[in-house]
């Protein structure tokens, strides 16, 4: 039978791919949308009777991250696994599959003033994809990033197997964390079907504190400042090129605003409340390449120096961040560039991966960059995915 | 000693030099238990090493010899998970104790394993900063056990478990290698997945923890009701209302009983519960939910409310709760700590529920919970002179952890499986489950030597992965090109 054939046996909606539909330029042969998570379990199953190379996909915002799989014979579409399993309000949890989209699901907590404290930078993205990209925002400094908030996670192996891990307590420490490996693990692992969140309650005020900064030195005396105060900020961020650095502050009305004024107060005269967030507030950078960069509070100013003052960034208290560069940027100024952030964010532990970049210029980089205990990783997706058809070559170390 | 055992001691002793290697079998029965003293193995060999390199060195040693190791910090754990192996090395980290960077620009510390998890935050206060995972036990036990079991305490309501505040580890593999496991690296989260594998998938030798900052301000009350009930009420509505306290803490009229007894906590007469809020942030955050907290106790139906005025009296408060596991052997000769947990709002069905298991069986339980994270510890108490009545308590314990698993819950919150639960495993998990946890293992430890026997019930064979590749690495020599 025909992989098609067979597929069709098993799954609702199977068609052949299309160009438009290519991963970096990889033309999918065959494209399966399962409904369930039966459904996902027999497409992976055929899946791996017939040795197709399979690569999920969410929301597409995030298919042009990383490098282009070596094959796809099959895109696995999560747009129909698209529900809302359970919201236990009372307990502070919610379940939902992989292909709801994550403003849907903030719709539907919102209703019970609750939230999943995730950022969105990419409109559309589902849960799914949010996970596998390890997807977070300014909120980060708080609420950590999906692998902080997963408590409990289904998955389809690459052999079928559904196999779950965590469950629906935030406090469990059964078995292996699975959350938390695959959280940024882009679909080499497994198929993610859904998902169990820790959620917090919506927060009844917010404000937020927006500085302008002069220059790296101002910039790193303005986020020290804040980080090392008691006001307890939900989010620092620093903003470039525009040189802002904002603060978040949740919490209830009376107290927030307090917490505003002490905030404005310790930044100075430049510094101003808000109710709204600052331009570029959890959002990537502008630009054509874009570098997630891994740079804790005390590098934040070696690393406006070496960008200078024209190149697009942010960067959060909690060390992250993603730096833009423009379309125009050559090959050479790209690895310029990232060679200069992987020394300088090197020296304080730091580092820095390309997420995407033109074709022109990705041929031409190391889009990884040194990645600790390579060997280590390779050994783990050996054991989930034997013959490497999970997403084969789109990850660090050709993962 | 096994021939076989004694040239593998004497190998370590010329690589930690002497006085480093334990075999004398007085000594080593120092080491025959951690915290849960029912499961004991004195081991064959006990090592004190000072270093990662020596640590990697043990590590290769007993993989070319193919004998077991376990690595243990304080020896404070709950669930065996520092059990030794009889025919096995245990390496004990408690000598590698130094701070070895404290960074509060950046908000971190780097630690050795055997550093004690009171002493961070006594090392950065002084600073204003603390290390938030805070188990019981933190006056002894070690940060690298606190990795291992990825422990919480009660505050974790607020600030997480260990996971969240652990950066990055290195981390002897069990092939002997020395690694870096960033918690923001390329590749996968390998230490996401360590955090909490309970020492089964290496062992760490330097542990970057991420510090926070002291809260301005701390309140804490205690409340009194008439019945768990209506304690359960009101962290119902305190958790509805949007609060997230720092912690909640709830104990039944029996564990008031034991704490009475033993510490004079003098906490309001006729309570069938207690329970303690703290709230911790800035002063005009606090401020406002604290009103807010107490009018909701006294909505829910307390008697009696008390608010500590200073440090002494927040003391004051906490001192029954802390004690009151050790104070339940003021009320019986035995008992077991039990740690499970259902979501929050089941709370009153499965205290009942567990009322009932108690009458039914005559068994006597006290409850103390963390109950802002439904993670209940029930104590199942038992006179282990009388005949069979261990049996009926470990009948009892098990089954509320059945409760647990049918309200949707976990067999553990925070003390781990180890090897008092693995049985229990397959009750929370199919074997596929087990299995694909057990993939990480093989890709870690395929010859299954580093902590073998804890966590799960049975090991997988790593060998029997279909298609697992032989030969050159697939990967090889293309791994520079990205």
């Amino acid at each position: 039978m025909r992989p098609l054939d067979a597929l069709a046996k098993v799954c609702g909606d199977v068609r052949p791919g299309e160009p438009a539909e290519g991963v970096l330029g990889v033309e999918p042969a065959l494209v399966a949308a399962p409904e369930n998570v039966t459904e996902a379990a027999d497409v992976m199953r055929v899946a791996a009777e017939n040795g197709l190379a399979v690569v999920p996909r969410g929301a597409e915002t995030r298919l042009d991250w990383g490098a282009p799989p070596e094959r796809c014979d099959l895109l696995v579409d999560t747009h129909r696994l698209d529900g809302l399993i359970e919201h236990a309000a009372g307990d502070l949890v919610a379940k939902a599959e992989a292909g709801l989209p994550m403003e849907r699901l903030a719709e539907k907590l919102a209703e019970r003033d609750q939230r999943l404290a995730l950022d969105v930078p990419l409109p559309g993205s589902t849960v799914g994809g949010t996970i596998a990209t390890g997807a977070a925002g300014p909120l980060r400094s708080l609420y950590g990033t999906p692998r902080s908030l997963v408590i409990g996670l289904t998955i389809v192996r690459a052999d079928g197997q559904v196999a779950r891990s965590g469950g629906k307590v935030v406090k469990n420490v059964a078995g292996y964390d699975l959350g938390r490996l695959f959280s940024g693990s882009f679909g080499t692992l497994g198929l993610i079907v859904d998902a169990t969140f820790r959620l917090h309650p919506v927060p009844a005020a917010t404000a937020y504190v927006v500085c302008a900064v002069s220059g790296p030195e101002d910039a790193h005396d303005a986020v020290q400042t804040v980080l090392h105060c008691a006001v307890a900020p939900s989010a620092v961020e620093y903003i470039g090129p525009s040189g802002t650095v904002a603060v978040l502050l949740e919490g209830v009305p009376d107290g927030v605003a307090a917490r505003a004024r002490q905030t404005a107060d310790l930044l100075g005269e430049n510094a101003e409340i808000s109710g709204t967030a600052p331009d570029g507030w959890g959002r990537y950078p502008d630009g054509t390449t874009l570098i997630d960069i891994s740079a804790p509070p005390p590098a934040l100013r070696d690393l406006l120096t070496l960008l200078g003052p024209d190149i697009a960034v942010t960067w959060s208290g909690s060390g992250h961040g993603h730096v833009g560069l423009p379309a125009e940027s050559t090959p050479d100024e790209v690895a310029d560039v990232l060679g200069r952030l992987r020394d300088a964010l090197g020296r304080h532990r730091g580092g820095a991966v390309v997420r995407y970049t033109p074709e022109e210029v990705r041929g031409e980089i190391d889009l990884w960059g040194p990645v600790p205990a390579l060997a280590l990783m390779r050994r783990v997706k050996d054991q989930f995915d034997p013959d490497h058809r999970l997403s084969p070559g789109r990850f660090a170390g050709g993962i | 000693m096994e021939a076989r055992l004694a040239v593998l001691a004497a190998r370590l002793e010329e690589l930690l030099g002497a006085g480093r290697v334990i075999t004398d079998p007085v000594r080593l029965r120092t080491y025959e238990c951690d915290g849960l003293t029912n499961h004991r193995s004195t081991p064959a060999v006990v090592v004190l090493p000072d270093t990662a390199e020596q640590i990697a060195g043990i590590v290769r040693e007993c993989a070319a010899a193919g004998t077991p190791y376990v690595a243990r910090g304080s020896g404070t754990g709950l669930s065996g998970g520092a059990l030794p192996r009889a025919d096995g090395v245990l390496i004990v980290t408690s000598r590698m104790r130094r701070i070895l960077e404290i960074d509060i620009p950046g908000q971190r510390a780097v630690v050795e394993p055997g550093v004690v998890n009171l002493d961070v935050t006594r090392a950065v206060r002084p600073h204003g900063y603390y290390f938030a995972p805070d188990p019981s036990s933190q006056q002894i036990c070690s940060v690298g056990g606190n990795v291992a079991e990825n422990s919480g305490g009660a505050h974790c309501l607020k600030y997480g478990f260990t996971a969240h505040h652990v950066l990055s580890c290195e981390v002897v593999t069990p092939d002997g290698e020395i690694v870096e496991l960033p918690a923001d690296g390329p590749g996968y989260d390998l230490l996401g997945v360590f955090v909490g594998a309970e020492g089964t998938l290496g062992i760490t030798t330097k542990i970057t923890v991420r510090l926070t900052r002291l809260p301005e301000t701390v309140q804490t009350l205690l409340a009194a009701f008439g019945s768990i009930e209506a304690g359960g009420g009101a962290v119902s509505a305190i958790i509805g209302a949007g609060v997230v306290p720092a912690a909640i803490e709830m104990m039944d009229a029996l564990s008031i009983e034991a704490a009475e007894a033993a510490v004079r906590c003098e906490y309001p007469p006729g309570a069938g519960a207690v329970l303690i809020v703290e709230l911790d942030g800035p002063e005009a955050e606090v401020a406002a939910q604290f009103t807010e907290v107490e009018r909701l106790c006294r909505d829910a139906g307390a008697f009696e409310i008390r608010i500590a005025a200073d440090d002494e009296e927040r003391a004051l408060i906490w001192k029954g709760r802390k004690s009151a596991f050790a104070a339940v052997g003021r009320i019986s000769p035995a008992y077991i700590v039990q740690d499970g947990v259902i979501p929050r709002t089941a709370l009153p069905q499965v205290l009942a529920q567990i009322d009932a298991l108690s009458a039914e069986s005559g068994v006597r339980v006290a409850n103390v919970f963390h109950a802002g994270d439904g993670n209940l510890h029930p104590l199942v108490l038992f006179d282990d002179a009388e005949p069979g009545a261990e049996e009926r308590a470990e009948a009892v314990s098990g089954a509320i952890l059945d409760l647990c698993i049918e309200h949707g819950g976990s067999i553990t919150g925070e003390h781990g499986v180890g090897v008092d639960k693995s049985r229990y495993m397959p009750r929370m998990f199919t074997d596929t489950d087990l299995d694909t946890m057990q993939m990480v293992r093989c890709g870690f430890d395929p010859d299954g030597l580093c902590n073998p026997g804890k966590v799960f019930p049975t090991p997988r064979l790593c060998g029997e992965v279909p298609g697992v590749r032989r030969g050159a690495h697939p990967y090889e020599g293309k791994a520079d090109l990205f």
